[in-house]
């Protein structure tokens, strides 16, 4: 049994579609959603792995690096974000956030 | 045979880790799943021979956002009861949003276009007796120096755009004020006052 692209590619996207549809599931609580973004970026490195491995070519690696730092730094910034919004408000849940308005 | 069942050993832990995080009910018990998930990709990065990204992978990912996740979530105190999550008023939209974009992946994924003989030729050959480290080395600081100044640059964006975020000025703490205490001067500061003697009797 010999493991090709195909099949690194069907889990990419499998666990993509399961990140997708964790951002729709957990309506109210933002740190899951954050969670869920980071499982969709797992799945992109994944993706460069596979490609970078399958084609020999070391670039895709260094993408999935910058990817890394991205998705850091994002972590970072909606936590950040999150921490404020609970401050002035009290709760995290995401239906009300439309309600901030001017 | 051996590496075909550690794939599928791994892919399958992923999966299902990666379900019991969007699924289960206390935030905690996601981060944990979260954290295995990302243990068992770098485990599935090993086995595509990345060895520095799976060790990578595991010191940013396990050892700094996910111990920020916990620290939030620590931090925030909020009780799960009142978000009880109407997950069954939006599971139609979900699955239906879901299923129709892996439909589209895989259809996307089985166009025979895609997996032909010129798209392989892409790639550059490299044989050499490098490390994986050494040859991800030799790349950002050569051919990719700009796009890694670029990334430490957003990470240091990021720094200071948490930190002023997150700080705030009590009102009942007393602070130094800098520019106050240098810019002191006799004139303003000291005060002459006359004090009328009281002789005792």
């Amino acid at each position: 049994m010999i493991i090709e692209l195909g099949h690194y590619l069907i889990l990419a996207s499998m666990l993509f579609t399961i990140g997708v549809i964790g951002v729709f599931l957990n309506r109210k609580n933002v740190i899951i959603i954050l969670m869920s973004l980071e499982l969709i970026l797992l799945s992109i490195s994944i993706n460069l792995v596979a490609f970078s491995s399958f084609l020999n070519d070391p670039s895709g690696q260094i993408f999935s690096l910058f990817i890394l730092t991205v998705a850091a730094g994002e972590a970072a910034i909606g936590l950040a974000i999150l921490v404020v919004y609970f401050r002035n408000v009290g709760n995290i849940e995401v239906d009300q956030i439309n309600k901030m308005s001017g | 045979m051996f590496p075909a069942l550690l794939f599928y050993t791994f892919s399958f832990t992923i999966i299902a880790s990666a379900l019991m995080v969007i699924f289960s009910k206390q935030p905690i018990n996601s981060v944990l799943f979260l954290i295995f998930s990302f243990i068992n990709a770098s485990g599935l990065f090993l086995l595509a021979g990345a060895e520095f990204l799976a060790l990578i992978i595991v010191i940013v990912y396990v050892g700094a956002v996910a111990v920020l996740f916990l620290f939030v979530i620590m931090m925030l105190d909020f009780n799960p009861e009142t978000i009880k999550e109407e997950t069954k008023k939006y599971l139609p939209v979900g699955l239906m949003v879901g299923s129709i974009l892996f439909l589209e992946i895989i259809l996307m994924m089985y166009s025979p276009e895609i997996f032909s003989e010129e798209f392989k030729i892409i790639g550059r050959i490299v044989e050499t007796d490098l490390t994986n480290t050494e040859i991800l080395g030799g790349l950002i600081y050569t051919e990719y120096f700009l796009q890694f100044q670029m990334a430490g640059f957003i990470l240091l964006v990021a720094m200071i755009g948490a930190i002023v975020l997150t700080l705030r000025h009590r009102d009942y703490v007393r602070r130094q004020n800098i520019h106050d205490q240098v810019s002191r001067n006799p004139n303003t500061s000291i005060e002459l006052v006359d004090i009328e003697l009281k002789t005792r009797k």
